[in-house]
């Protein structure tokens, strides 16, 4: 089928986009060069991510070791449902984002670019890591250098409040991630012998079940790139950042990348029977519907347009965590998609909020009246991801918010379902009025700008058009979700 | 030639410190002693070698049999040790000849280089030796060429500094001496197997006791263990910046050897940990030592005093491993040995380079050092990572292992604490960093250029070094491991 071997596009998929950075720094001085190289590489790294996909359908297993790090732990990947989805998602997402990166960089006329380019492929590649990572130590190493390589891009413009910004990114990415997440690690090398993927979970049956849970609690606000309540702070604080870093790394990569590893612990590390009877499960459900709902609460009272969307990603990544924690096939199943719908509406919102800022230097919520009618492509592609983090037809996040809801219908789980309701009154009352406004209501101050960049307008347009797109098509992406439990997927 | 590895590791720099009298010329003497150190370094790595595939290497000095002359032996233990002192020696020499043009006057660099071969040839000798009395001897030649160098420095302070560290450091070796004569007085025997022979047999004597305490006490002086840890951050601070790199990467390593080699060979592992609390007590002031010295560094603005005091905490964790006595554990502290001196070495340098540039490592000469000194300063970003304990550097590995041995004792409250206080040591590298990198050049610092080429490269072979054996594990652990076990073997 090629001339590369499945096993080499895997390591390639890594090692690809941290290579590419030694193209985009030579290729610095000259910026048509070096944005050529980043479009290559994603498109490359598009290219194995989705051979990578069709080899893993036919069966086939892919996997490589690197080496052995610490004896007995080794530095080694392995193809697997939920980290296809989320490669594919991050890599087609990266070259969208790149071709909107250059339409937004090139009208700003931000300093830095080459380093800003550099550290989003290091970020990729390291999201490619924990994607396709076998082990949970392979995934915390990729882990700890997203958070190290995405620092230079949240603090990208160099002023003050991008170092407070930057500060609270770092302090409590890193503080979560060496207090909790590397300790409950460790402890679950200790109490089970391994740290590898393994479906059904690695503890053994007569497992201490207040440790087991105590381990839970340090995953799960260890794992702070999921953001749960009340280690969420870092997300609105990545905000200072450049939009299409926000787009792509503060609504997709690194959040998805914290979300995954939850579902990842859950299924693959405890598995769902294990933890039917760890009763700080519940507790985590309990928050996870609290952040939820009360995320909700703070987006709906932003005026800020990328604070209202950082606190809508916080609450919508709770949905994954409380899918997931209903320890259902069904559940499960459904916070993987949510893991895809959030992550084409989210973005495509965002998209939206930095088109709009390039075009007409607006962030409030309260100065968007009428602008529907001088951005129409872009205010219709805001009106698409709204609809999808909201969870309405015809769009991929109806799809897996239906799925949650069955779940907590099969649980009967009446706190789920009474979140979900809640929540999604609350996502319509915060995004509703923004579309009305911006097509219904006249002009405050009449000032003269037009749409975007082209690129930036296509890239949002392509990003709204698959939002729908994949609710008619979303069979493929069904498929992977419910690969994630061989042989449970038909229910208990 | 190679049966006379042991004795020639120590009589080599021994030797060649007078003979830089008769070189006159600064770079000639440079030049020599890089050679020598140089040599030292592949002796050391022989010996390894050698060790690692034969076991302990026992050599009688002069031909005379153990009790009556002296005996060098090495093992896996000190083994490792020569190769950090040996090693980091040579590195940092190879920026000598730069950074003291500009620190000490012409006429004293003769007596640099002979104080510096007598100080490493006093560490050498400390470790190879297996005569407690030669250990003291070696002690006091490196000590006082120590107390020399320091006073080298050209900052007035280095005077009280040195002195401070003479009258501490005499306090040290004069309580090892007691301990050591009153072994003698109780066995009759200085030879350190001889002795572990004859010390069960009296036990449980007040005299042994006594000693014991005494020797205990004056090591926790020389390895700066809090509270006795005053002396070091003047000491770091006010010497030549080669001085301190030197001496941060392998002073308290000697002492920490020191203890390991006396507590675990020579009085036993059943008496040491039995005979007084020493366990709680070390645990205790190890991570006193950890919170307050890494709390200190935080307010430091002298950066050389910054680091010292992390110095200090990361003692700290040496002696937290060593006090949980159990195989992991001290191979934790042996790595950590091995993987601080690679941190700090880097980083002192690094500081040495800014001290070349601006005559002074203040907080205030950082600003803008990101742009002023790039180099320089992602060496310390990088050395400063490795030091926070980031996946894929040295600071990992120990890191790993420290929360290893905590975890299988049991010691879980241990385990939080030390990872809470190495979340301090982000806050005091983020410092810098953020000064480096957002704030502008302080008036009269633009024109500061980058350090020279002789800096850099030894730089940032320790700064790979640090990465290098963050990634490749093989050597340190397989060395600790081996010397861990070899330890209990001897004494379980």
């Amino acid at each position: 089928m090629s001339f590369l071997s499945l096993d080499t596009m895997l390591q390639f998929s890594i090692v690809l986009p941290v290579l590419a950075t030694l193209g985009i720094v030579v290729a610095g001085r000259h910026p048509n060069l070096r944005e050529a190289v980043t479009i290559t590489t994603s498109l490359v790294l598009l290219y194995f991510v989705s051979s990578l996909y069709q080899g893993y359908e036919s069966g086939e297993t892919i996997s490589v070791q690197w080496w052995e790090l610490i004896p007995g732990l080794q530095v080694s990947f392995k193809i697997e449902a939920l980290g296809m989805m989320f490669a594919l998602i991050a890599s087609f997402l990266w070259l969208i984002t790149t071709v909107y990166a250059i339409g937004y960089m090139r009208r700003h006329n931000e300093q830095n670019q080459t380093r800003f380019y550099s550290c989003f492929a290091i970020a990729i590649g390291s999201v490619m890591g924990i994607a396709f990572a076998e082990n949970l130590f392979t995934l915390f190493i990729f882990y700890e250098i997203l958070t190290l390589s995405t620092y230079p891009l949240v603090t990208h413009s160099g002023t003050d409040e991008a170092r407070k910004g930057g500060r609270i990114y770092l302090g409590i990415l890193l503080s979560t991630s060496i207090a909790f997440f590397l300790l409950a690690i460790v402890s679950t090398w200790f109490v089970a012998g391994t740290l590898d993927f393994t479906a059904g979970g690695v503890f053994d049956a007569n497992v201490d079940l207040t440790v087991a849970g105590v381990i839970l609690v340090l995953f799960i606000f260890g794992i702070g790139k999921a953001s749960i309540m009340p280690f969420h702070r870092w997300l609105p604080a990545a905000m200072v950042a450049p939009t299409p870093v926000s787009a792509l790394l503060h609504a997709v990569a690194v959040v998805k990348a914290g979300v995954f590893t939850v579902v990842k612990v859950i299924v693959y590390i405890f598995g769902l029977d294990q933890l039917q009877n760890v009763s700080s499960s519940d507790w985590m459900l309990y928050l996870s519907g609290f952040t939820i709902i009360v995320g909700s609460i703070i987006a709906l009272r932003s005026d800020n347009l990328k604070r209202r969307l950082a606190y809508s990603t916080v609450s919508q990544l709770s949905y994954v965590i409380m899918a997931t924690l209903m320890l259902l096939p069904l559940s499960v199943t459904g916070a993987a998609l949510h893991i895809l719908a959030h992550a084409f509406g989210k973005i495509t919102l965002f998209f939206a909020a930095g088109s709009i800022y390039v075009a007409s230097h607006k962030t409030k919520v309260s100065q968007l009246n009428g602008i529907g009618r001088r951005m129409p492509w872009t205010m219709l592609a805001f009106a698409v991801g709204s609809l999808s983090i909201i969870g309405l037809p015809p769009t991929i996040g109806f799809i897996s918010k239906w799925y949650i809801v069955l779940g907590a219908m099969e649980a009967q789980q009446l706190f789920v379902i009474a979140v979900i309701i809640s929540s999604t009154l609350l996502n319509a009352s915060y995004f509703l009025p923004v579309i009305y406004a911006a097509f219904f209501k006249s002009e405050d101050q009449p000032v003269e700008h037009g749409e975007a960049p082209v690129l930036m307008v296509m890239a949002l347009t392509t990003t709204a058009a698959l939002t729908i797109l994949l609710f008619f098509y979303s069979d493929n992406a069904l498929e992977l979700a419910q690969q994630l439990l061989p042989g449970n997927s038909n229910g208990k | 030639m190679l049966t006379h590895l042991p004795v020639l590791q120590v009589i080599v720099p021994l030797l060649a410190a007078p003979l830089c009298l008769l070189l006159t010329r600064s770079r000639l003497v440079w030049v020599f002693t890089l050679i020598v150190s140089g040599l030292a370094f592949v002796i050391s790595g022989l010996l390894l070698q050698q060790v690692m595939a034969t076991g302990t290497i026992i050599y009688e000095l002069g031909g005379w049999d153990a009790p009556w002359g002296i005996e060098y032996r090495i093992d896996q233990l000190n083994a490792l040790l020569l190769l950090i002192i040996s090693g980091v020696s040579t590195v940092v020499l190879m920026a000598a000849h730069t950074s003291i043009r500009k620190e000490i006057s012409p006429d004293r660099h003769s007596l640099f280089y002979i104080l510096y071969l007598l100080s490493l040839a006093g560490m050498l000798g400390i470790v190879a030796t297996a005569d407690a009395f030669n250990v003291f001897v070696f002690l006091e030649i490196s000590s006082l060429s120590a107390y020399a160098l320091i006073a080298l420095g050209k900052d007035r302070r280095a005077l009280w500094a040195s002195y401070q560290y003479l009258i501490m450091g005499t306090i040290g070796a004069t309580f090892i001496l007691i301990g050591i004569g009153l072994m003698y007085q109780m066995t009759g025997t200085l030879n350190m197997y001889d002795l572990s022979q004859r010390l069960p047999g009296v036990e449980n004597t007040r005299t042994l006791f006594t000693a014991f305490s005494f020797f205990i006490v004056g090591v926790c002086l020389k390895l700066a263990l809090f509270p006795l840890h005053l002396w070091l951050p003047n000491a770091y601070a006010y010497a030549p910046s080669i001085v301190t790199a030197f001496f941060a990467a392998t002073a308290t390593k000697v002492a920490i050897y020191l203890l390991i080699r006396f507590t675990f060979s020579i009085f036993g592992l059943s008496f040491s940990f039995t005979a007084l609390p020493l366990q709680l007590l070390f645990v205790v002031l190890g991570l006193a030592g950890v919170f307050v010295a890494s709390t200190s560094a935080i307010y430091q603005t002298n950066i050389k005093h910054l680091f010292a005091y992390s110095s200090i905490a990361q003692v700290g964790y040496m002696i937290i491993g060593f006090s949980v006595s159990t195989v992991t554990g001290l191979m934790a502290t042996l790595l950590h040995m091995f993987n601080h001196a690679l941190m700090k070495s880097a980083l002192f340098l690094a500081l040495g380079a800014v001290m070349y540039r601006f005559g002074s490592v203040k907080i205030n000469d950082f600003h803008g050092l990101g742009r002023l000194m790039p180099y320089t300063m992602a060496a310390i970003v990088v050395g400063g990572i490795s030091l926070i304990g980031v996946p894929l550097t040295v600071g990992f590995i120990s890191k790993w292992y420290l929360l290893m041995a905590l975890i299988e004792k049991g010691w879980w409250p241990v385990a939080v604490l030390i990872l809470i206080g190495s979340l301090l040591a982000v806050v005091y590298v983020w410092r810098l960093v953020e000064v480096a990198y957002f704030k502008p050049p302080v008036a009269g610092n633009e024109a500061v250029k980058e350090a020279p080429l002789s800096f850099l490269i030894p730089i940032w072979l320790l700064v790979s070094a640090n990465i290098y054996f963050g990634i490749d594990t093989r050597l340190s652990i397989q060395v600790a491991q081996a010397a861990a076990h070899s330890l209990f073997g001897v004494s379980p």
